[in-house]
């Protein structure tokens, strides 16, 4: 889905290409002729290309491309960063030649989004289908059990496992909630991202640099291959949330509070214990637990002053940095702290 | 002898009249006819519903009726559940309690959806309402089982306890403990969405037995299956009940008390939960089957014939929730078996998959249409649809009053005919005269709207995605369907004009969502400019709006009738569109 940045011509060349789309599916010419006989109630006309058929083109190439898309059950490393490519190389050619940086960002953040949504591959719109979170969440994992239970009749054996340890039975392990919050320092919307969807700490970094970290695809007029190279590129380097040479690093609150940097432990163990992400600015991430210092030294880490910056969840609600999920009806003022930036909420109403 | 004048009545009596009055529409009418009765009537009300949480303010509710007993309150718009709406975005319930805290010492039931409800307002809640008997979280997020705690703590009336839906931070299971020992009067608990490994068992055993009053329980997935038999012998008594996980390795002992402890429940009309449901474990239900008026197996991936099997014994059936492994051909069943089915909805097994999985179709709706007289709800998910079918199904059932067809790809045409689903849809709204709420989707025109506006004149809720040609169709809409409250649209090429020339229509609902449409900055400065009674906001993650041109078009659009003026809680990626807005950027 597009964003609205850049000029009018851009706008003009989207409405074009979505029209032919339009017509190339329906039957009818979907093309807009001034409507006559409504009358404008205020007396003001804007600006012509409002009524137009231009605006579906955003959600109407996600559905071209999840119709040529790869269709998997399980997500593999090419189907993920693929799926985003086609729609970022879509979006950006309707833009025409002078597809901005702000473009491409916008539509490989929702891409990256709506992309973390679907478990299979295949790019989804976002709100589309309208199933609610929490369905979505129980049916990935459903699609995991009846693997299993096809797995399990095949080979006729019935686990010795108890009833109750029927979870723990290896890699049939049944999963929780697949979706956990993502926060950024400094930016004050959150996301979700799937962690089923992925496979490794690699492939959940790159998403989430997709989705907050601002890398600019270098463009030129050939539009596509540039962007191909670029994921190419995006696909191979390693992930700098990873390897620390990003101001940020990548950090997870587990299921006893503490907040740990994210890859020390076994993606499995991770999986199990994460509860939420957040993407840290380095200046802040000092005397940040790893599992080995918290949890082979239980000893120590209780007579661990209190970390700077991190608390349990019961007392994070009333920590000035802290307050991004929790608490935010003190307003904009906890966003702000910590961005530096002037707060965005000029239009505040006196009270 | 002197004649009596209405105006002569003492307060009492009218005041004894106002109490056989339920209904809030019905109270409000009656609070317009005079002043006097405007006051009368203000004085005893007791239950009031909030719509759209920041229609109103706190202040403004207490003041006008100053002893409420039962409140209930709604914040996100409804495309907030399709993560439509960013986190952040508001719809906090703090400043209600807070306020509720002082004047209303004396509230019984709290009903909230779609809010965020911190640990804070459930402690602050469970401080100030001692009285409190219901609380009701519906979709809504922000709290932990330490909220919890402290509702089980200090809410020694409770009875109902629902948390139906919503996302809760699971940090112990050991929030039941603080049930105290002498509390026993629970009667409805629905913990179905909560995550936690360890809910404590032992403690919900202990609370389940000793409650002779409860009625309902739905449990969380995590509650194996063998531990089921032993609560449900505690509770024999219940209506309403949820399985957690329904998968086990078989086990003639398991499965014997299994189907005894059911056998038992002779009370037993509605079942759900059924987590990942092996077919071995169904029979245990067969005993409760012939009494069973609500059956959810939406999250049971029963496949036919276990699944129609299951449906053929349920003569009673009235609510029907299951996933599209039903098939059509389970569907011809149940049209068969189930002649009082008033609801089905029939979710998608396998929603992004290229092919379909199952072999449902439009067939199937048919014949539940045709052989359940009394279906008037239908939420129904699949992947092709025709002109045809819909007409049948219009006819056979002219007392739907809310049908959803969500098809998996959004702009399908009939498969049939290849033409717009224009005609189907239109059956629809024509023949079916007590249509509140109705979902479109498929390959649709403006013609659609030309029917929807013509004919749908109950119509309060419709919810558009990827449809429509042109601002003639969201003009038909607005300005054809007279009871229109709610209007939610996605992806459709509407903009300013229909808007603006209906403008005064929005003041009549309740709000108005529209997200990526067409719809200019600068049309929205301008509702914001004219209308000073809605609340016009608009939403991008991308920057503020004054960095645009006027004509470009907004990402997200909100709009609301308020009585309270623009909220002040708004993140930074909202922008409230107000006399002031043009001004300030300047």
């Amino acid at each position: 889905m597009q964003g609205g940045g850049g000029g009018g011509s851009e706008r003009g060349s989207m409405s074009t290409v979505s029209r032919d789309e339009n017509m190339v599916v329906s039957s009818e010419d979907s093309s807009c002729p001034d409507e006559p006989g409504l009358e404008l109630g205020l007396g003001l006309s804007l600006g012509g290309g409002g009524g137009g058929g231009g605006r579906q083109g955003g959600g109407f190439k996600m559905h071209h491309v999840s119709k040529g898309g790869p269709y998997a059950r399980i997500l593999t490393a090419k189907d993920f960063p693929s799926s985003s490519s086609s729609s970022s190389s879509s979006s950006s050619s309707s833009s025409s030649s002078s597809s901005s940086k702000a473009n491409v960002t916008a539509g490989t953040k929702r891409t990256a989004e709506s992309v973390a949504v679907a478990a299979n591959g295949s790019s989804q719109v976002v709100g589309w289908p309208p199933i609610r979170a929490y369905r979505m969440n129980s049916m990935v994992n459903q699609a995991k059990v009846l693997t299993m239970e096809n797995r399990k009749k095949e080979t006729s054996m019935v686990e010795n496992s108890t009833i109750g340890g029927y979870r723990n039975d290896g890699n049939t392990k049944l999963k929780k909630s697949t979706f956990v919050k993502v926060n950024m320092d400094g930016t004050p919307i959150g996301r979700k991202v799937d962690l089923n969807a992925h496979e490794s700490y690699e492939k959940l970094a790159k998403t989430l640099e997709d989705m907050f970290l601002e890398t600019a695809p270098s463009v030129n007029p050939s539009g596509s291959t540039a962007l191909q190279l670029d994921m190419l590129n995006r696909m191979t380097r390693h992930s700098k949330l990873l390897d620390g040479s990003s101001d940020f690093v990548l950090t997870y609150e587990d299921k006893e509070g503490d907040w740990m940097l994210v890859g020390d432990v076994p993606w499995e163990m991770f999986l199990t214990s994460v509860k939420r992400l957040r993407i840290m600015r380095k200046s802040e991430a000092t005397g940040l637990g790893t599992y080995a210092y918290i949890h082979t030294f239980p000893v120590l880490s209780g007579a661990l002053p209190k970390r700077a910056g991190w608390s349990r969840h019961s007392d994070r609600r009333h920590h000035p940095d802290m307050t991004m999920n929790s608490d935010p009806q003190q307003g904009g003022t906890s966003v702000a702290s910590g961005r530096g930036g002037t707060n965005a909420r000029c239009l505040f109403r006196p009270i | 002898m002197q004649k009596k004048t209405a105006y002569s009545f003492p307060d009492e009596i009218l005041e004894h009249v106002f109490s056989f009055i339920q209904s809030g529409k019905d109270r409000n009418a009656a609070s317009v006819v005079c002043k006097s009765w405007y006051e009368i009537e203000r004085w005893c009300r007791r239950k009031i519903f909030v719509g759209n949480c920041y229609a109103v303010s706190p202040t403004m509710v207490i003041r006008r009726f100053p002893d409420i007993r039962s409140i209930e309150l709604k914040g996100k718009p409804h495309f907030a559940d399709f993560n439509l709406v960013p986190d952040g975005w508001g719809g906090y319930v703090l400043p209600w309690i807070s306020e509720m805290a002082g004047a209303y010492p004396w509230l019984e039931e709290i009903r909230l959806k779609r809010m965020v409800v911190t640990d804070e307002s459930l402690e602050l809640v469970a401080k100030s309402f001692t009285n409190l008997q219901v609380l009701v979280l519906f979709s809504c997020e922000g709290f932990s089982t330490d909220g919890l705690a402290a509702i089980a703590a200090s809410c020694k009336n409770l009875t109902e306890l629902d948390l139906r839906d919503s996302e809760v931070d699971d940090l112990s299971g050991h929030w039941l403990n603080h049930f105290p020992d002498t509390y026993t009067s629970l009667v409805s608990l629905n913990i179905s969405c909560l995550g936690s490994d360890d809910v404590s068992f032992s403690a919900l055993e202990r609370l389940v037995g000793r409650c002779p009053n409860l009625r309902r329980l739905l449990l969380n997935r995590e509650v194996p299956l063998d531990k089921i038999a032993n609560l449900l012998s505690r509770a024999p008594q219940l209506i309403e009940f949820g399985t957690g996980t329904y998968a086990a390795e078989l086990r003639s002992d398991v499965y014997s008390n299994l189907a005894e402890a059911f056998c038992n429940c002779k009370d037993l009309k509605c079942l759900s939960g059924f987590w990942d449901a092996v077919p071995a474990y169904l029979p245990v239900i067969y005993s409760v089957c012939s009494r069973l008026t609500s059956l959810n197996l939406s999250y049971a991936p029963i496949q036919n014939p276990d699944l129609t099997k299951l449906v053929s014994q349920c003569p009673s059936l009235q609510r029907m929730w299951v996933l599209d492994y039903i098939e059509d051909s389970g569907l011809e069943v149940l049209a068969s078996s189930c002649k009082d089915l008033q609801e089905l909805r029939v979710f998608p097994s396998d929603p992004f998959g290229e092919e379909p999985n199952v072999s449902l179709t439009e067939k199937g709706l048919v014949a539940v249409s045709s052989g359940c007289p009394k279906l008037h709800s239908v939420l129904y998910f699949c992947r092709q649809m025709s002109n045809e079918a819909l007409v049948t199904i219009a006819q056979n059932c002219p007392n739907f009053t809310r049908f959803r067809l969500c098809l998996l790809d959004p702009k399908i045409a009939d498969y049939r005919t290849l033409q717009p689903l224009d005609v189907g849809f239109g059956a629809i709204v024509e023949h079916c005269k007590d249509l509140r709420r109705l979902s479109l989707s498929g390959l649709l025109t403006d013609r659609v709207f030309e029917y929807i506006g013509m004919h749908a004149k109950k119509l309060e809720m419709l919810s558009v995605a990827f449809a429509g040609e042109s601002d003639l169709a969201l003009h038909h809409v607005l300005s054809g369907c007279e009871s229109l409250r709610k209007l939610e649209i996605m992806n459709c090429p509407f903009g300013d004009k229909a808007l603006l020339a209906n403008a005064a229509k929005l003041e009549t609902m309740r709000s108005l969502w529209m997200s990526s449409c067409s719809v200019s900055l600068g049309a929205c400065k301008m509702l914001g400019q004219k209308m000073p009674r809605l609340n016009i906001e608009v939403m991008d993650e991308k920057g503020p709006p004054d960095s645009r041109a006027e004509s470009d078009p907004v990402d997200k659009l909100y709009i609301y009738r308020s009585v309270a003026g623009p909220r002040f809680d708004m993140p930074p990626f909202v922008w409230t569109m107000d006399e002031d807005f043009a001004s300030e950027l300047s």
